[in-house]
């Protein structure tokens, strides 16, 4: 199968899913920007996303998207780092046009990773697994249960914990830069470049990295300084302390 | 008139693809800034032999950067700081009095170190071998001017067939990938129609040999086109991502 | 005077009319068919424009072709480095351009020591290289309408040269190495990189092999064939300094002289009027702008000497010069041509003004080549578009901007257009050896014009090899494939294991380059743009000299059985030693001026070349009489059936 075992099949995948998770992270940065106008608002969206079979098939999804980009981030690394031969340069520079990010996409990713990790912990155990795990007969104490669809108060209080609020700041810098190079390198990998289009398509990741990033951030923030339709929720303490 | 500089020159000697190699340090002295790169090692290596050492092995030939032989990685740089030159083109007045100028070999998997700073390029031979033609004999060509081709197509497969094959891509390349180089190639054959003909089978051939000789796989970091000798441009990477594609698509 | 043989020369040039006899030497000719050609091997030494040609075209072909160079790669041979243009008689100009008239050029530039016959088929074949190479992908330039591009140059009235920009030669070989690379990817040619050929395996007077030396582990190893043809260009090295590249040596050709093989006009050796001049005494070699650029560009030198010697001392700047004090000396002497005079013309002249005390540069061994007028003319950004990649070079070597100030040019050693003698079959007198390209002596006569070495570089190994060595190879069909444990393969492998052996133990003082530099020194001073009686015998005892200092001063660091490279430059060298003699030799028996040949005893008083036609209208072919004795000289007569032989005039 060329989308495995050719080099620049295995490129394919990694712009496919990659693009693919760009689309999420927009829809997802939409959704979030609910929340500062109205919580009942985000907390339907929230409901309407909850264990619904449309909504878990999409969960699957996404989590294959993740689980094959950073399967394949390993492997393309691993094969990389075999290509480059066992010996290093004593010296090496980095050329004026090469990007920072263009360079560190694992370690940027890796941090993404983690990010989403936390991310789980934060709102997604706390949402969607035990409606799921009620689904499937399990326990799950009521109070867990009531606030399933009330994603607008775990922002809240996440967000006004100051560490995680720091770290998801870290997670969304480090997610900008992953995608300043990953939505163009996307393109040029599915073929959708040339001399006249690169300078466009570092413009639009650009852009578009600024504006999902700023997008989450808006709302890390919001829920930090209690602003917006978030600083109307009453919060029982801050969720890390 | 150029000035006349002294430096500390680092050079990996390493006596064959097994052996292990390490840096010797040589002491440069007044050296004529219009000394291009590669007669500043004639010199050191005319000291060498005076002193019944071996000279230091560096492959070379046309010295006007036109051959490719040429393959020194300068202070961090595959054909030294200039840009758009090979090493043969980079003369000494690029460095400065009391400079410490390190060389290296391309480092890469798919080049193995012959001596000191000669390393084996044959792979990118077989990449050749394995598709970068047209299927043609001698002979019972239609004449020249039977297809009428565009001048800015003819430009633009100009552009990539200027590439001269001396695999500073890969050595410039974190992942050791030879995308540059094979892009090149597909490229001047996808754009002319005498090439289109077998463009599929081309690309598919192509890749599957760079891949199969262990080049790294691209992933759009440009230091290989920041460091080409003849700036041949990633817009070819993306030709040839679309070309495979495209043909793997048929299949 | 040298010993003169009585052989009479046979070079089997058909019958019939001129422009038939090639028609009718392919129809007449034997030929080899399919299922026999998969028995015959041949070896190709060299892949330049010639030798990546002849390997592929006789791979495609079904011959079993073995092909050797001493780069890492195929298309690394020189050729690559030719930047100008392809000559061919293909009319797209519609400017009155034909086969004849590209032939007569030819012939015309060579100054009338060139085999009509052979020149006439150069100009048939050179059509369909064009069309050969565009099949291929080769990028030539267009123009906007999607046709072919075409530019002029030295020494012919009509535009008939086709470029790739600045790398014509890069095109053409990346061309010609593309039709070999599908040869090696049918299995019908096998590669052999960093193999140098030291000697060629004689077996009952046929050339049979070739042995050859694995650069890279040191081995010595035999090769046997049916045929071997050698295509491994000039010697222009000997000089040390040219437009050569550095690997490029003429051992191949020597070894060949050495076995018997004919050695023809040895002493035409082309001096490229236009290459940036010689900075200092560390340099490797000479870079050449080329030719192309003296469409646009205008030479000249000041006027008044105390202009020379204020811009020597660096005192006065080009661009203060008013043009009425510039001596535009080509447009001078050559109104009809002006800039665009052959290459021995330009050099001549440029060395004129230099002896004058004209030339320029702190050396005063340069002449301006200006585009300020061209930049008026046209607009920078055009001649950025034109020439743009040299102009860039210039800057990098000399690091001045040519765009603001003149270009500073001098000639240099480029070409030789002597070479092995072959026939009209591109036979030498070895039957099985075959010779091509740079490596044999036959279309240039005494002087080449621009563009025309890639055109006789891919007709040999495209059109012609491929044809007439089926003529030789249709009797080899019952030979069965030779053992390399023949004696005669043992005894040469044996030879050269001695004279390495030999070399290696002279354990002296020198580097090779240095003592190749003393050789290129003595040659260029005395058998150089201009020679006399006198100098070309004071060569002769320096090169003695220097072979001296050879053989008991050297010095090879390191082991033979390996990678060695002061060994390869060592065996080089005593080629090129060897090449000197050859070339003052016949440069001393040649008492006439022509093309790349000047003697000074011999000139019109305008200070043009004196061609002598009744004493010397013939190739001067030297075969080898054994060490350290003088060659014997044999004549093959040159008969102009179809020119009349005239004084070259690029006046009017």
């Amino acid at each position: 199968m060329w989308l495995s075992n050719s080099s620049v099949g295995r490129k394919v995948v990694m712009s496919v899913t990659g693009a693919a998770l760009v689309l999420f992270l927009l829809f997802h940065m939409s959704m979030n920007l609910v929340a500062i106008i109205s919580t009942d608002g985000y907390n339907a969206i929230c409901e309407f996303l909850g264990a619904n079979w449309y909504a878990l098939v999409g969960t699957a999804g996404l989590a294959a998207l993740v689980v094959v980009h950073f399967v394949y981030a390993f492997i393309l690394t691993l094969q990389n780092r075999k290509a480059r031969g066992s010996q290093r340069y004593a010296v090496s520079e980095r050329p004026k046009n090469v990007t920072w990010a263009s360079q560190n996409m694992l370690v940027l990713g890796i941090i993404v990773i983690l990010g989403i990790a936390l991310h789980l912990f934060n709102f997604w155990a706390k949402m969607q697994l035990p409606e799921v795990l009620h689904m499937m007969g399990m326990h799950v104490d009521a109070v867990t249960m009531e606030n399933v669809a009330n994603g607008s108060y775990y922002i809240a209080s996440t967000f006004s914990c100051p560490v995680y609020a720091a770290l998801y700041v870290v997670w969304l810098a480090a997610l900008w830069f992953h995608l300043t190079h990953g939505i163009w390198s996307a393109m040029q990998t599915l073929g959708a470049n040339n001399n006249v289009w690169i300078c466009r398509w570092k413009a639009i990741s650009n852009v578009l990295a600024t504006i999902i990033i700023l997008g989450f951030l808006v709302v890390v923030v919001a829920g930090y300084f209690g602003l917006g339709a978030l600083g109307k929720i009453t919060l029982a303490g801050a969720a890390c302390c | 008139m150029d000035k006349n500089i002294s430096f500390t020159l680092k050079v990996w000697r390493q006596r064959g693809p097994k052996a292990k190699g390490a840096f010797e340090t040589y002491q440069m002295k007044d050296i004529p800034g219009d000394t291009s790169f590669l007669e500043m090692l004639d010199i050191l290596n005319e000291q060498l032999v005076n002193e019944n050492k071996e000279p230091i092995a560096f492959d070379h030939d046309c010295r006007e950067g036109i051959c490719g032989m040429c393959s020194l990685y300068v202070n961090g740089h595959p054909h030294g700081p200039a840009t758009g030159a090979t090493t043969c083109q980079l003369y000494m007045r690029r460095f400065k009095d009391g400079d410490t100028i390190t060389v290296e070999p391309w480092r890469s998997a798919g080049f193995p170190v012959i001596r000191d700073l000669m390393v084996d390029r044959t792979a990118f031979d077989k990449i050749q071998q394995a598709g970068g033609y047209v299927s043609i004999n001698t002979g019972g060509m239609p004449d020249a001017n039977a297809i009428p081709i565009g001048k800015d197509i003819a430009e633009e497969a100009m552009d990539a067939a200027a590439c001269i094959g001396c695999g500073a891509c890969v050595a410039a390349c974190k992942n050791g990938s030879a995308m540059l180089f094979v892009s090149a190639k597909v490229s001047q054959f996808a754009l002319l129609p005498q090439g289109k003909v077998e463009a599929k089978k081309r690309v598919k051939a192509m890749v599957a040999k760079m891949d199969e000789l262990g080049f790294g796989n691209c992933t759009n970091t440009r230091a290989c086109e920041a460091e080409c000798p003849k700036c041949v441009s990633i817009s070819n990477i993306a030709r040839l991502n679309r070309e495979f594609i495209k043909a793997k698509l048929k299949d | 005077m040298a010993k003169i043989s009585s052989v009479k020369v046979d070079s089997k040039i058909p019958e019939g009319p001129l422009a038939e006899k090639w028609t009718n030497y392919k129809a007449h000719q034997k030929l080899v068919n399919p299922a026999n050609k998969r028995k015959l091997d041949i070896i190709v030494v060299g892949t330049g424009l010639a030798g990546a040609s002849a390997a592929a075209s006789l791979g495609a072909m079904g011959f079993n072709v073995l092909n050797f160079c001493i780069q890492d790669s195929p298309r690394r041979a020189h050729s690559i480095a030719a930047q100008g243009g392809i000559n061919a008689a293909k009319n797209y100009q519609n400017d009155g351009d034909s086969v004849y008239r590209l032939f007569y050029d030819t012939i015309k530039g060579g100054d009338y020591r060139a085999r009509e016959a052979n020149v006439h088929r150069l100009a048939e074949v050179s059509g369909a290289i064009i069309d050969q190479c565009v099949a291929q992908c080769v990028p030539f330039a267009r123009e906007y309408g999607g046709l072919l591009a075409n530019r002029s140059f030295g020494g012919a009235q009509v535009s008939r040269t086709f470029y790739a920009r600045g790398q014509t030669g890069q095109q053409l070989l990346l061309g010609a190495y593309s039709a070999l690379n599908y040869q090696v990817n049918q299995g019908t040619v096998k590669l052999y990189t960093r193999y140098e050929m030291l000697d060629v395996v004689i077996i009952d007077g046929r050339a049979r092999g070739i042995i050859a030396r694995n650069l890279v582990t040191g081995k010595v190893e035999r090769f046997a064939a049916h045929a071997v043809v050698i295509g491994t260009g000039g010697y222009g090295n000997t000089y040390f300094l040219s437009t050569n590249a550095m690997g490029s040596n003429g051992s191949a050709a020597l070894q060949c002289y050495r076995k018997g093989a004919w050695f023809a006009n040895p002493c035409y050796a082309q001096i490229h009027p236009t290459c940036i001049p010689v900075h200092g005494d560390k340099q490797s070699k000479l870079t050449l702008m080329s030719e192309s650029l003296r469409n646009d560009g205008r030479i000249w030198v000041p006027k008044k000497l105390e202009d020379a010697k204020a811009l020597q001392a660096g005192t006065k700047h080009p661009n203060d010069i008013p043009d009425e004090d510039r001596d535009f000396y080509l447009e001078r002497r050559y109104p009809a041509f002006g800039n665009l005079v052959p290459r021995d013309v330009a050099s001549r002249a440029a060395k004129e003004r230099c002896d004058k005390g004209f030339g320029v540069n702190n050396t005063g061994l340069a002449v301006f080549l200006d585009f300020k007028y061209a930049i008026q003319r046209l607009g920078e950004d055009v001649v950025r578009q034109r020439y743009g990649n040299l102009f860039d070079m210039y800057e990098e070597i000399a690091d001045t901007n040519p765009y603001k100030e003149p270009m500073m040019i001098f000639p240099a050693i480029h070409y030789t257009m002597g070479g092995i003698w072959v026939d009209y079959e591109l036979q030498t007198s070895i039957p099985g050896l075959f010779a091509i390209g740079e490596a044999n002596f036959s279309d240039h006569g005494a002087n080449r014009l621009g563009a025309s070495a890639l055109m006789q570089g891919l007709a040999d190994g495209y059109f012609v090899l491929p044809y007439t060595i089926q003529n030789y190879l249709a009797d080899q069909i019952q030979v069965p494939r030779f053992s390399t444990e023949a004696p005669e393969f043992v005894e040469a492998e044996k030879a050269v294991n001695d004279k390495i052996a030999k070399l290696m133990a002279i354990k002296g003082t020198r580097s090779v380059d240095s003592i190749h530099k003393e050789l290129g020194l003595v040659m260029w001073d005395n058998v150089g743009m201009a020679r006399t009686k006198e100098s070309l015998e004071k060569a002769l005892k320096e090169i003695d000299r220097v072979e001296k200092i050879f053989w008991s001063d050297l010095r090879i660091p390191g082991e033979a059985d390996t990678l060695n490279i002061e060994l390869e430059k060592a065996l080089r060298l005593l080629d090129f030693i060897e090449i000197g003699r050859l070339m003052a030799y016949d440069a001393l028996n040649r008492e006439e001026s022509c093309g790349g040949h000047f003697r000074e005893e011999h000139q019109t008083e305008e200070g043009e070349a004196k061609r002598d036609d009744e004493n010397f209208s013939y190739v001067a072919c030297w075969k080898y009489t054994g060490q350290g004795q003088e060659p014997e000289l044999i004549k093959e007569d040159l008969n102009y059936q179809y020119i009349k032989v005239q004084q070259r005039n690029y006046k009017n």
